[in-house]
């Protein structure tokens, strides 16, 4: 929990210093999956991260929404597992499935 | 996400209030729920209030389904405490390993030649009387207290303060022998049999600890079966919203 908060903190300073922010969370589960319910990832518009959403396997992909997410306004609703035709490129390796939501921060 | 939302949910954890935040999915518009107000979209919707005042309770994430509608709740919770009476070799063990548990660790003692700074890097030390200083940090469920001075003048008046407060663990270093003439002493100061009963003590799990680093971890391998089971109890079967 303290680590989400120290991710909405970067999240802060980058927005407060003009930036464009998206936040990317974990909805929900299935299976074994790295990380929590809750956790989250920020992006800023140059694809700077903060915090996670895997242990890796996937955060090239969100960085990639959330970047269409803070160009467009749109929020997103993104789907991850081993079942996905995309498994091997952005896949869970430890076959587990995850949704991740990624927002604007407006 | 708002930039007043990440405002609101700093602010909450500054002054260590929980909060939960719903996110609608398909519009991603935003209701703050406090344990005692809400404010946003969806603020008088009793139903969804209902669901995130439980998810509060037992501090678990989750998507709900609301009359069709798919809403996200998440929970921020300050990050548990664990306060530690007595600046003494089990606490520099202690207190490091509790840190990278992610509590938020303050160690007291007010005697100056235990509680520096050098002696507890990275960690909050108080040179104060436990019962003083939890008097300015407000003790709650979401707090852990560990006695580990071994001398009753200090001892006593935590554990007195803990077990009239609501915290989720308390602990108290010391044999047997030690914790019998314990309970005679805080039985005539007004504490009941079952409030002692609170107490764990001897302290930690029974896994045949010696060194300091030791004892440590059974200390926090039992706050961390204590809080684990009391969520569990909490969580109880998983209640589907309406």
């Amino acid at each position: 929990m303290s680590d989400a908060l120290d991710v909405l903190d970067q999240v802060g300073k980058w927005k407060n210093s003009g930036k464009g922010v998206a936040v990317a969370t974990v909805i929900t589960t299935w299976g074994s999956s790295p990380r929590p319910v809750g956790s989250q990832l920020g992006v800023d518009e140059s694809g700077a991260m903060v915090g996670s959403v895997s242990g890796g396997c996937i955060e090239g992909a969100v960085v990639k929404e959330a970047l269409a997410a803070i160009a467009d306004g749109k929020p997103r609703l993104l789907d991850f597992g081993v079942t996905d035709e995309q498994a091997w490129d952005v896949g869970l390796a430890c076959g587990g499935k995850v949704q991740v939501f990624v927002e604007k921060v407006s | 996400m708002k930039a007043e939302t990440v405002t609101a949910l700093q602010a909450a954890r500054v002054e260590r209030r929980a909060v939960v935040l719903a996110t609608r999915l398909s519009d991603a518009s935003e209701t703050l729920i406090y344990p005692d107000r809400a404010e946003g979209a969806l603020a008088s919707d009793a139903t969804l209030l209902a669901a995130a005042h439980r998810a509060m309770e037992i501090g678990r994430s989750e998507t709900v389904d609301l009359g069709g509608q798919k809403i996200f709740l998440n929970v921020y919770v300050p990050p548990a405490r664990l306060i530690i009476v007595g600046a003494v070799h089990i606490a520099q063990s202690l207190a490091p390993m509790a840190s990278l548990m992610d509590f938020d660790v303050t160690v007291i003692d007010p005697r100056r030649a235990f509680a520096t700074d050098s002696r507890f890097p990275g960690v909050k030390v108080m040179q104060e009387w436990a019962d003083e200083a939890f008097e300015k940090m407000g003790l709650d469920s979401s707090t852990a207290v560990v006695t580990l001075t071994h001398d009753p003048k200090l001892d006593d008046p935590a554990l007195e303060y803990a077990l009239r407060s609501d915290v989720f663990y308390v602990g108290a270093l010391g044999s047997r022998r030690t914790h019998a003439k314990r309970q005679e002493r805080l039985t005539e100061a007004g504490i009941s049999a079952e409030q002692f009963a609170r107490i764990h003590g001897p302290v930690g799990l029974n896994i045949g600890a010696k060194s300091p680093a030791e004892i440590a971890v059974s200390i926090l391998g039992q706050i961390v079966e204590v809080r684990a089971r009391r969520l569990e109890a909490l969580a109880g079967p998983k209640v589907v919203a309406a």
